[in-house]
């Protein structure tokens, strides 16, 4: 593998001659960031549990990736999230309950109702792009909404983020291949979290790691310890400044790792070595960001412990006012097919209506998320 | 007005559009200085410059996901799939992404983008520049279905589709590119995405078609007053998402008769939707079974396409046979 950046030592020494270059508040948003999507996480286990939503993404052991890349990009960048990029969206302050009523499906979710849980989609205040499911199609989204930019003389960076699985997807190849081409101003993010669901690395490529896939398309590339927030920022720093001044696509490859689940579905430890998770977990990023702090004399463990139960406080907060809140209507279904509601779609839901209101509403069932 | 052939019909409708809107952008394989494979896009580097009309990368999927990342970010794309046979590798990217955005995003994000794709037989294209693939499109929630018939509807329908917030799949039949000529206002005009067009008034059979067969079907329509006095209403569907559903029922009713004539597989095409409509909605009005007039449920040959597409003998077999059910 290509030499691999990292900044941060596990026992949260940096560098020698490192300048993180950030006030001593931004530290500390960056590492409370984290702390909520830790949050948001325990939280969200204990509500599928519990069987109150029916899915979610747990992001640990993945959130300096997150956070770093977020901490590098303006509110006028766009973002292209994967489904595990929970701390893009916290850092620059989507509201945990805007995201808490995705997770509910419920009348205030963004996307109402319509989509999973995780499929989060924000405008404000910054662009955290519509996210699907299918693996690696926002990749050239990305790359056309960046050409837009540049056509129009913006200096606008387009961040993607995707898994290791993602790189063998058709939108990678098709993604890569036109933002080399035409320059355009993108930052593929590669978050190799060792796992695609219960897939590892060697099934999923032969190529010497991920960022090396670059050179074939004529792209810059950069491989960074993604556990290191420090070195995610840098990487995704400089690529944003090379796409800023018209250089062009950068592929950065975190490498991370998956400490829990693809999903609150799946028991990882049918397909992952218990002694590598052990390995990982004293490399765990938060825990390094935390020494870090204390090092810096800016964080006692009183204070982590006030910050961790805030931030718990913040995230239960979030779910009690989500689950609160009423479900979608019906007219949900029917609308948004179009900009207009076309007659034929519109006949369909008058039919509901009176079907309801004629016969009861429809039985909810039981179904549940296998995956 | 000009009298243009169908491919100039959309040439001058691309321009018209690219004067009045700057955000509107041409691409897709060899449409640039090459001006497309069937020359749609001639001249459109050359007087609006390479930002404007430009190639891409040989790769379907790239193209779609990259309009879509246009659409959403304040463009208005046209792109081209060369042969509608090669839009396959961009399916999921119509069909999951740009389909749906506007509903999985609660309408945040929006894909108001053309692709415009020749389509069907004609040209002795084989298996792999032949095909009609409207039903696959037209089953999905989200995308509208637009196919011209004439150097009028192709004007119109494009800028009509170009100005439409929604994605539109815009397929043009390849056959009438110069095959046929006819009147087009100059400037701009658009024709409405959800109104079909009479072709042919008539009180004994209704035939429903469109793109390439409405030439096939006027021409039988015609053989059929002369041959034995039977007068046959012409509906050409333009539209086929959103469909003027009125419209077809309407037509349906006037006499009792039907036949759907499409170049495309029977079997789950779109003739099924239209027989089923008629079926739900107006069976008190049928004199007689309706019949379909398609391609057969076999992949497309080469040698002996004029066999596989349907021809005014065809068409003529089918008007008789409901007239005299």
């Amino acid at each position: 593998m290509t030499d691999m950046l990292t900044v941060l030592a596990p026992d949260g020494a940096t560098k020698k001659g490192f300048e993180a270059g950030l006030p001593d508040e931004e530290l500390l948003h960056c590492y409370r960031t984290m702390l909520l999507v830790r949050s948001f996480d325990e939280i969200c286990l204990k509500l599928q549990r519990s069987g109150r939503i029916g899915f979610s993404i747990p992001n640990l052991g993945i959130e300096a990736t997150q956070v770093g890349a977020a901490s590098a990009l303006r509110k006028t960048d766009w973002i292209f999230p994967s489904y595990r990029d929970f701390g893009m969206a916290l850092y620059h302050g989507i509201p945990a309950v805007e995201m808490m009523h995705n997770m509910f499906g419920n009348a205030e979710d963004s996307a109402k109702g319509r989509q999973m849980p995780v499929h989060f989609s924000f405008v404000e205040p910054i662009h955290f792009y519509s996210i699907s499911s299918p693996i690696g199609t926002h990749l050239p989204h990305a790359v056309g909404a960046a050409h837009a930019s540049k056509l129009r003389g913006e200096d606008t960076v387009h961040l993607v983020s995707f898994g290791d699985g993602g790189t063998s997807s058709l939108g990678f190849h098709s993604g890569m291949n036109f933002a080399a081409v035409w320059k355009s101003p993108v930052v593929f993010l590669c978050q190799n979290n060792g796992y695609a669901i219960s897939c590892p690395s060697e099934q999923q490529t032969a190529s010497d790691g991920y960022a090396v896939k670059a050179e074939a398309y004529g792209m810059p590339h950069a491989t960074v310890d993604g556990n290191d927030l420090f070195a995610v920022r840098q990487a995704v720093l400089e690529a944003a400044e090379r796409a800023r001044r018209g250089e062009g696509p950068t592929l950065i490859e975190a490498v991370t790792f998956r400490m829990g689940g693809h999903s609150t579905s799946d028991d990882p430890t049918k397909y992952v070595p218990a002694e590598l998770v052990e390995e990982w977990k004293q490399k765990d990023p938060v825990d390094r960001f935390r020494r870090f702090l204390e090092r810096k004399g800016l964080m006692t463990p009183e204070e982590n412990d006030a910050m961790r139960a805030d931030t718990l406080a913040e995230i239960d907060r979030a779910a009690k006012a989500a689950e609160a809140t009423a479900a979608p209507g019906l007219e949900t279904i029917f609308s948004d097919v179009f900009a207009e509601v076309p007659s034929h779609i519109r006949k369909q839901g008058e039919f509901l209506f009176d079907l309801s209101q004629r016969r009861g509403e429809a039985d909810a069932g039981d179904g549940e998320f296998p995956l | 007005m000009a009298n243009l052939t169908l491919i100039q019909a959309v040439n001058d409708g691309l321009r018209t559009v690219m004067k009045a809107d700057d955000s509107v952008v041409v691409f897709g394989e060899d449409v640039g200085p090459k001006g497309g494979v069937f020359l749609a896009t001639e001249g459109l580097t050359a007087d609006f410059g390479e930002s404007r009309c430009f190639d891409t990368p040989l790769s379907e999927d790239g193209i779609i996901g990259t309009a879509i990342g246009m659409a959403m970010n304040g463009l208005r794309p046209v792109a081209e799939i060369q042969f509608q046979d090669f839009i396959f590798p961009a399916f999921d990217q119509i069909v999951s992404e740009a389909a749906k955005l506007r509903y999985r995003s609660g309408g945040q994000y929006t894909a108001p983008m053309v692709i415009r794709t020749p389509y069907g037989g004609g040209i002795r294209g084989g298996l792999y520049h032949s095909q009609s693939g409207e039903a696959y499109f037209a089953h999905t929630a989200g995308l509208k279905v637009v196919i011209p018939s004439t150097p009028h509807d192709a004007k119109g329908l494009l800028i009509a589709s170009i100005q439409d917030p929604d994605p539109v799949l815009f397929m043009e039949p390849k056959a009438l590119y110069r095959s046929v000529k006819g009147e087009v206002p100059e400037g701009e005009y658009t024709v409405d995405l959800s109104t079909l067009r009479t072709v042919r008034q008539g009180g004994d059979v209704t035939i429903y078609c469109y793109g390439a067969m409405v030439p096939v079907v006027e021409r039988a329509a015609a053989q059929a007053a002369e041959q034995r006095g039977i007068d046959c209403l012409v509906v050409d569907l333009r539209t086929l998402m959103p469909l003027d559903e009125e419209g077809v029922l309407e037509a349906a009713k006037q006499t009792g008769r039907v036949v759907v004539v499409h170049e495309a597989p029977r079997f789950c095409g779109y003739g099924a939707e239209i027989s089923a409509l008629i079926a739900e909605h107006c069976i008190e009005y049928m004199e007689a079974p309706v019949r379909r007039v398609t391609g057969f449920d076999t992949p497309f040959p080469n040698t002996l396409e004029h066999h596989y597409l349907p021809d005014d003998r065809r068409v003529l077999d089918a008007i008789e046979s409901v007239y005299d059910f």
